[in-house]
């Protein structure tokens, strides 16, 4: 198996991932795009730590895990406040910081 | 127990044949990963999009799973398919998102995003391929075991541990009262 191979399988779910962040405007699916890459760097960590045969890389990837997971929580009340003040979770519609 | 411990820490190099199948299974994975990938960020049905990532969530454990990882695959089960995948319903529920197809859910300008994900991708694919070619794992790859992630988290990296912890906390003390009603 190369290691390339999860590499650039983790580079494509990456690059998909930015895509949903840049063209959707519904908060959730914002949100879930995060989790996708979220999830590429993940595949990073443990491949690189298999290839140097490194229980780090493992390890890493479940301190990301659980920062994903916090991030979730947190992201999630924030669009459900934007929504109940805005009745719209319409990222493009919350630019009250727009000069 | 002690034999069967023992059976399993004896260094066995994977035949042709096996590593054949394993290199099927992963590039099976990898095509259905990248299909529902595809799909979560384009269907127009958020409900959806939540199952497609379900789907993406699957294959990613599948692939630690062929990494040898164990521990990270079960955790990735329970965290993102068990929690995480509930949060976002619950998400897709109390913001009262339209069931079924939603027409407005994109920009308009979605060629600029297909253009940057693209480009982003091109950059990191020759910059990888310029790094490690064809470097290929080691064949005598050994699972890393839950023992070993145990050992390393509660000795090297239990500071991190730690700071995680109160990160998770504070992180749900922060959530709750953000969306508290008052």
């Amino acid at each position: 198996m190369f290691l390339n191979q999860f590499l650039f399988f983790a580079a494509g779910l990456f690059s998909i991932g930015v895509y949903g962040v840049l063209t959707r405007k519904n908060g959730v699916l914002v949100l879930m795009s995060i989790e996708l890459i979220l999830n590429a760097v993940n595949i990073n960590l443990v491949a690189f730590g298999a290839f140097n045969q490194d229980i780090s890389g493992q390890v890493f990837a479940l301190f990301v895990i659980a920062v994903a997971a916090a991030e979730v929580g947190v992201g999630l009340a924030i669009v459900l406040l934007i929504f109940r003040n805005r009745r719209s979770i319409d990222i493009a519609e919350a630019d009250l910081l727009k000069g | 127990m002690s034999a069967f411990l023992l059976a399993q820490t004896d260094v066995i190099a994977l035949t042709d044949t096996e590593a054949w199948v394993i290199n099927g299974f992963f590039y099976v994975l990898a095509v259905v990963g990248l299909l529902a990938a595809l799909k979560m960020v384009t269907t127009k049905n958020v409900v959806h999009a939540a199952l497609y990532l379900l789907i993406v969530l699957s294959v990613v454990a599948g692939v630690y799973i062929i990494l040898g990882a164990e521990f990270a695959a079960a955790t990735q089960v329970m965290v993102y398919i068990g929690a995480v995948m509930v949060l976002l319903l619950f998400g897709v529920m109390l913001t009262r998102a339209k069931i079924g197809d939603d027409g407005d859910l994109d920009y308009d300008q979605k060629w600029i995003g297909a253009l940057t994900s693209v480009s982003m991708f091109a950059v990191m694919g020759y910059s990888l391929w310029e790094a490690f070619e064809d470097d290929k794992l080691p064949s005598d790859m050994m699972p890393q075991r839950t023992g070993e992630v145990a050992n390393s988290i509660f000795s090297q990296y239990i500071v991190p541990f730690e700071a995680l912890s109160m990160l998770l906390l504070a992180a749900l003390i922060g959530a709750v009262v953000v969306a508290r009603r008052d």
